[in-house]
């Protein structure tokens, strides 16, 4: 039986909860039975005997859980064998403290908190101590499969480099100031209504969502960076005239995140409109560059709510997978 | 990442002349650039030179070469300028005065060749895209934080392309 804590409680905590109910049987047949022990975020806790689909509702209506005890006694006194930590990104220590209380218990921790990159490779170490795994697909890209592409499928490559749009809201916006040559801050107060960007965009506007998430792949791929390496420019200088300027020459405008010996940055580039990285929308895109399989470009959502808990899911099958 | 060559072949002066080159540049994913015939300069026997210069990865390049010396009389082929960037500048380009800009960039080694640019409204920042060329990577490399430091001087956004390289 996998005894799973639940650390978070907001969209990718109940996405993910409702995921494990709703397929619940497909689940089981490829990890074996599974049970969420504990859930708690600032909000309260529950553990103990419960039904997932009864706190699920009651978080809905009430807004809360039901019990006092407080994530940090759930995280240290609980017994699981993963913690899935979906906590709000905090550029400071306290975003991992809940994984090191888990992994230093020996147990294994699945996130989606970009707090990782604060100190990717202590995490790392230590997990590796206490012989637990830290799966962290979700972080970076949303459902888009580029860590386990990194770290599994190309474990015999050379990396020489990755090239990313890792931020979807820039994405969004750059599209459409592509395609309808609008003022920037037109286009962001529509992406903002329709809530594609947040009430306060600067983080992702200004490129910082992308960094961080720069710092865990390059981390990824064997570059100890931290956030202070990564050289970062927004997009919020950018005009329609520079568009139309661009694609007179071939070109389109995409915030891109790049990561290689030689670079660590987050910039608007000009982007060949026949390149695949010339995506449009909300979706996130990645090109590799290897040494002996030449370059692989994946693609895929950077968000939600079940394409996140997709990604989460995804990682508690490669650390439970029976088969 | 293609680069420009361009060559001198001495072709009869006869129909269909012209396709026997043309046709295995494009056929090597060859881009054509430009063709100059040299008619007055006709050769002691009775051919004619042409230049023609054309975009295409080296190895490439390499092959097309070759093929050509099986049918025809290639005289000279060499590397143009072998290094091409275009970089889309945001900001106030002109009242920053573009002209010493680009004379700044402009050396022995690299210089400006295509400039586009767009009128700004009122105050507003205006975009220009220049393309610049070099002898060789390093010096359009070295170019590029010429470009980059009087930008940031300027308080001009550069934005720069992809490329191969990461
Ligand atoms: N949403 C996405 O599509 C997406 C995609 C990729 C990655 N992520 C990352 O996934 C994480 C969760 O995102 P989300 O959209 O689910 O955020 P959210 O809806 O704001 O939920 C965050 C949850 O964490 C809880 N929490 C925050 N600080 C805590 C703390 N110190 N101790 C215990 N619980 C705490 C919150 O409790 P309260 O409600 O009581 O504040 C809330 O339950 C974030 O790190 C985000 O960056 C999200």
């Amino acid at each position: 039986m996998i005894k799973i804590a639940i650390i978070g409680f907001g969209t990718v905590g109940q996405g993910v909860a409702e995921l494990l109910v709703s397929k619940k049987k497909e689940i089981e047949k490829k990890v074996g039975e599974f049970k969420v022990v504990a859930i708690a975020d600032l909000t309260g806790s529950i553990s103990g005997e419960f039904s997932l689909e009864e706190v699920i509702e009651f978080r809905k209506r009430t807004g809360r859980l039901p019990n006092n005890r407080n994530a940090i006694e759930i995280a240290e006194n609980e017994d699981y064998d993963v913690m899935i930590e979906v906590t709000t990104t905090r550029l400071d220590e306290s975003g991992i403290a809940y994984m090191k209380t888990a992994l230093n218990k020996g147990a294994n921790v699945i996130t989606s908190n970009k707090s990782i990159a604060v100190d990717f490779n202590g995490l790392m170490k230590l997990a590796e101590k206490k012989n637990a795994k830290l799966m962290y697909e979700a972080t970076v890209g949303g459902v888009m499969p580029i860590i386990r592409l990194l770290n599994s499928y190309l474990a015999l490559c050379d990396i020489l480099g990755v090239r990313g749009i890792l931020n979807g809201t820039c994405n969004y916006i750059l599209t459409r100031m592509e395609e309808e040559k609008l003022p920037y801050n037109q286009i962001l107060s529509e992406a903002q209504e329709m809530g594609i960007a947040e009430a306060n965009p600067k983080a992702d506007v200004e490129g910082i969502d992308a960094g961080i998430k720069l710092v865990i792949l390059a981390n990824t791929i064997g570059i100890p960076a931290k956030f202070e390496d990564i050289e970062i420019t927004g997009i919020n200088n950018i005009t329609p005239q520079a568009f139309s300027v661009a694609m007179a020459k071939g070109y389109t405008i995409r915030l891109i995140a790049e990561a290689s010996k030689r670079s660590l940055k987050v910039s608007p580039r000009l982007v060949p409109l026949n390149s695949p990285l010339a995506i449009k929308g909300t979706m996130n895109a990645a090109m590799i560059k290897t040494d002996t399989a030449g370059d692989i470009f994946v693609a895929g959502r950077g968000a939600g709510k079940f394409e996140t808990a997709t990604a989460i899911l995804s990682d508690l099958y490669e650390l439970f997978r029976t088969r | 990442m293609s680069e420009l060559f361009t060559l001198i072949v001495e072709l009869e002066d006869k129909p269909g002349q012209l396709l026997k080159v043309l046709e295995p540049i494009a056929r090597n994913g060859g881009n054509i650039v430009g063709i100059f015939h040299q008619r007055g300069k006709k050769t002691p026997l009775n051919r004619i030179p042409v230049e023609i210069s054309f975009r295409a990865e080296s190895k490439k390049a390499e092959k097309i070469i070759e093929e050509l010396q099986k049918e025809v009389l290639v005289r000279r082929f060499g590397k143009l300028r072998t290094a091409v960037i275009s970089l889309l500048l945001i900001g106030h380009v002109i009242h920053t005065d573009l002209s010493d800009t680009i004379k700044r960039v402009d050396n022995s080694d690299a210089e400006c060749v295509e400039l586009n640019v767009t009128m700004p409204e009122l105050n507003e920042p205006s975009t220009a895209m220049i393309t610049i060329t070099a002898k060789s990577e390093e010096a359009l490399e070295r170019a590029l934080e010429r470009v980059k430091e009087i930008c940031q001087e300027k308080k001009i956004m550069v934005i720069e392309p992809i490329n191969d390289e990461i």
